[in-house]
């Protein structure tokens, strides 16, 4: 199942990838509607607050290029993640992204032994191909927009992650995406499929007691008005340390376009239990800007 | 006189203020995609009147935006306005037929890219707003028409 599922990504990626970068002419920038390009996620992809979705970020069409760069905090009982970073979409086709997350574990370093907030973190470096289907346009087929992507995870604490029981100190996820707007329900839906060792997210390091697993991810967004999205996003992460036991992630969002350039996000992040700390939840707040 | 109307019909049958086209099969199919089964999203454009200022703002906007007021340059407004307030009356479940073009060939010889297309787009969310058409009728109505963009970007 597993083998079959990288080698349907990477023959997607190798069967779509050449033809559809390589047309001709200059690139121009901007064109997507207003929220198209979505949000940049903790990991950097565009999509979702907590899932890599099937949309390019940028505002480019398959005429041009763009970029964006995002700021974002969770801020839950006994910690803090900070994640920042940049994409860049080629032609509505290619993503290309890079963040950086840090964890500050305030007082909840010190019962870990680590130290009173004592921060460590990951770089996140991905790239995501969209293959089929376009998310905005096809109002008229049930055929979503369907994107590949990987993310190599980097952590900066080799020593630690391995003392936590984690197998190593990076990591690749690969995901599968379909994301679709239903305009006459004003709707906007997002499936992911992604295959990962990463212990919360790869904060913890990657594997430990199994491998790497196939995980479902989903959202479901209203839209209020055609700057504003509401929904809510739902992650199955796997649990493969033995000292912590890891809970699946969830979020409430409300996502503002204030302008082409700008998009402010706010939400309620339930984290579940992060390394013997249960029940952590708070607040999600995520700032995009982009061209 | 009889002999006269079936002499020349499309001359005699170009609406006022209107420039004679050549003349095409006039269907319903031609607005690009199927109705709304009832009217309920033509209420919420609100009917008649609330289409046609729709439209008027509609085409005010997309000549008076940089992005695209090249596109219209050469048209005939009167018939454009007529024909695209048939199109949203049809397409919306209201009582009207539509007696333009197909969306092919009325532009095909523009070249339209995604971003123009948006812009149009933009330019209609615009007009709405200022009608105070609801959200979820405006992605109603936009669910009939983003599916255009197949046959209208050209490029």
């Amino acid at each position: 199942m597993v083998n079959v599922f990288k080698s349907a990504v990477a023959l997607a990626v190798a069967s779509t990838a050449p033809s559809a970068l390589a047309q001709i002419g200059p690139l121009e920038p901007g064109g997507k509607l207003l929220l198209t390009r979505g949000i940049s996620s903790v990991d950097g992809a565009g999509g979702g607050g907590l899932t890599p979705w099937a949309l390019i970020t940028g505002n480019e069409t398959d005429r041009g290029v763009g970029a964006t760069a995002h700021l974002s905090h969770v801020r839950v009982n006994d910690f803090s993640l900070t994640s920042y970073g940049a994409a860049i979409g080629l032609r509505d086709r290619l993503e290309v992204s890079w963040s950086r997350q840090e964890l500050d574990t305030r007082e909840a370093g010190e019962a870990l032994g680590l130290g009173e907030s004592f921060s460590f973190g990951q770089d996140i470096y991905g790239a995501k191909l969209r293959l089929i289907g376009d998310a905005v346009y096809d109002q008229d087929r049930w055929l979503p927009q369907v994107a590949a992507g990987v993310l190599w995870k980097q952590s900066d604490e080799p020593d630690l992650v391995r003392a936590l029981g984690a197998e190593d100190d990076n990591g690749i996820d690969l995901y599968l995406s379909a994301t679709k707007l239903i305009l006459s329900q004003s709707l906007i839906a997002n499936a992911t499929l992604r295959y990962s060792d990463a212990n919360q997210g790869g904060l913890l390091g990657y594997g430990g007691l199994e491998g790497a697993s196939i995980q479902p991810e989903v959202s479901l967004g209203y839209l209020v008005t055609r700057k504003l999205a509401v929904g809510g996003e739902y992650r199955f992460k796997p649990d493969n340390l033995a000292f912590a036991r890891e809970d699946d992630f969830m979020d409430l969002f409300a996502a503002y376009a204030v302008n082409p350039a700008l998009t402010l996000t706010a939400g309620y992040a339930g984290l579940g239990s992060v390394a013997t700390f249960d029940g952590q939840r708070g607040v999600y707040l995520s700032a995009q800007i982009g061209f | 006189m009889t002999a006269c109307w079936i002499a020349a019909p499309a001359l005699a049958d170009v609406p006022p203020g209107e420039i004679a086209v050549t003349p095409y099969e006039i269907a319903d199919a031609n607005a690009g995609a199927d109705p709304y089964p009832d009217d309920r999203l033509y209420i919420a454009l609100g009917g008649e009147d609330g289409v046609a200022r729709i439209i008027d703002r509609l085409v005010d906007g997309v000549t008076t935006d940089p992005r695209i007021e090249g596109i219209f340059a050469a048209s005939d407004f009167v018939r454009l306005r007529r024909t695209l307030r048939e199109q949203v009356c049809y397409l919306a479940g209201g009582p009207c037929a539509y007696t333009g073009r197909d969306m092919t060939s009325v532009h095909a010889d523009h070249g339209i890219t995604t971003r123009e297309f948006n812009a149009l787009v933009e330019q209609l969310q615009f007009a709405m707003d200022a009608e105070d058409v609801p959200a979820r009728a405006q992605n109603q109505l936009l669910a009939k028409l983003a599916p255009m963009h197949r046959v209208i970007v050209t490029r």
